[in-house]
Parts: structure tokens; sequence; C-alpha cells
């Protein structure tokens, strides 16, 4: 059974006509840590891209896949990746449903261009960072 | 998670993770998640609800700095 309606899908290809560039959503799944969350998270993933033939879906197990996982900074499943032209940090730790799941297209989108939506004094700002900056958003799903 | 998304895609340096604090619950126990979003900069700045960018920012720069001056 399909997790997007009809409704939501025709929302989301409108979304998804500003899409200027290949994305990668690269997801981490382990079955034998979180099952039935992995599952409905690859189900979203590729449900979602399903709707723009610019987007690409990689599973991979961090049990397995140990390098891959270790150079991405995934310790939890599970755990989607939304990679454009480079790997700009963007990640969704749990199913990406509810709230978080406009937050999903919206990064889908951005990262496709690679441009920010961001005043030019934000961008001189995070662009003078000496150090790395590592944020963390918790949220519900409703 | 909007603006910090962003600014993942604006910097090289910055990283932005969403975290479903009821499927991890154990994470939001650590961070000690009481309301959402609830957000954390480098383990030690932390905002509780939506911030405007400018604000949103500052906490950044902030979260960026380290008291210890060993970044």
């Amino acid at each position: 059974m399909p997790i997007l309606q009809p409704r939501d899908e025709d929302a989301v290809r409108t979304e998804f006509a500003r899409i200027a560039g290949p994305v990668k959503l690269v997801v981490f799944s382990q079955e034998l840590v979180a099952g039935d969350l992995c599952r409905q998270n690859e189900q979203l993933i590729r449900e979602v891209a399903a709707l723009s033939d610019q987007i690409s879906v990689e599973v991979l197990n961090p049990a397995i896949d140990k390098e891959r996982a270790q150079a991405y900074g995934i310790e939890d499943v599970p755990a989607t990746v939304v990679e454009g032209a480079r790997d700009y940090g963007v990640r969704f730790l749990g199913v990406p449903a509810g709230y978080e799941f406009s937050n999903l297209i919206d990064s889908i989108i951005a990262v496709s261009s690679g441009e920010a939506a961001l005043t030019d004094d934000t961008k001189a700002s995070l662009a003078a960072l000496a150090g790395d900056v590592d944020i963390k958003v918790f949220s519900t799903p409703t | 998670m909007r603006l910090a998304q962003h600014m993942a895609i604006a910097s090289e340096r910055v990283t932005a993770t969403a975290i479903d604090a009821t499927e991890f619950p154990e994470l939001a126990r650590a961070y000690q998640v009481s309301g959402v979003p609830k957000i954390v900069i480098n383990d030690r700045v932390e905002l509780l609800g939506a911030y405007p960018e400018p604000q949103f920012l500052e906490a950044v720069l902030r979260g960026a700095t380290d008291p210890a001056g060993d970044q």
C-alpha cells in the first residue's frame, strides 16, 4: 500500500518542477536493527524518487557498507542522505514523514541547484566559519 | 530544519541532521529534548522553537566558537 496519496504526489510533482540537476538519496537500512522503520523509510524515499527522473536512490546497510556509512557519519538507521552535486551534509534520521516531509522535499530541490535560500549576510557569515558546525534538529512527525 | 539544511548547502563546514525524536528516544533523552523543534549546535548551544534567520545564525556562530579556543 502506497504511503503517498495521489494528491500528495501531485503536490510534490509540482514542487519538483524546480529541480535543477541530479539528486541522490542515499538510504541506510538495517533490517535487524529497525526493520519496520527501515522498510517504511525506504518505501517513502522510493515513492518520492519516482516523482522525478532527476532523483536516484541507493540503499546501503551500515553493517555491510561500513566505510560508506562512516564516510557519511551515519551511525543509526533509518537514515537518509540528500546529495546533489556533492554531499552538502543534509541528513534525515528516522522516517521523514509529517512535518519533516516538506523539509525533505525542500532539501531535494535545494541540493539539486546547490543554491541556499539565505540572505547574503548569512552566506557571508557562514563563509567565514573557521570550524565545523554540526546542527541537530529534533522534531516529531506531527 | 529548513534553515539548518540551507546553511549546510551554503557552507562545507555545516552539516544538518533532522532527527525524529519519537523514533530515537535515547538520542532525544541524551539531548534532553522536552519540546520540539529543539536545535543543538555542536553539542553546546541549544534553541527551542522556531527562530528567524538572524537569531538562528547568531546561535550557529556562537556554537562554532569553542570557548576553550581549541577548534
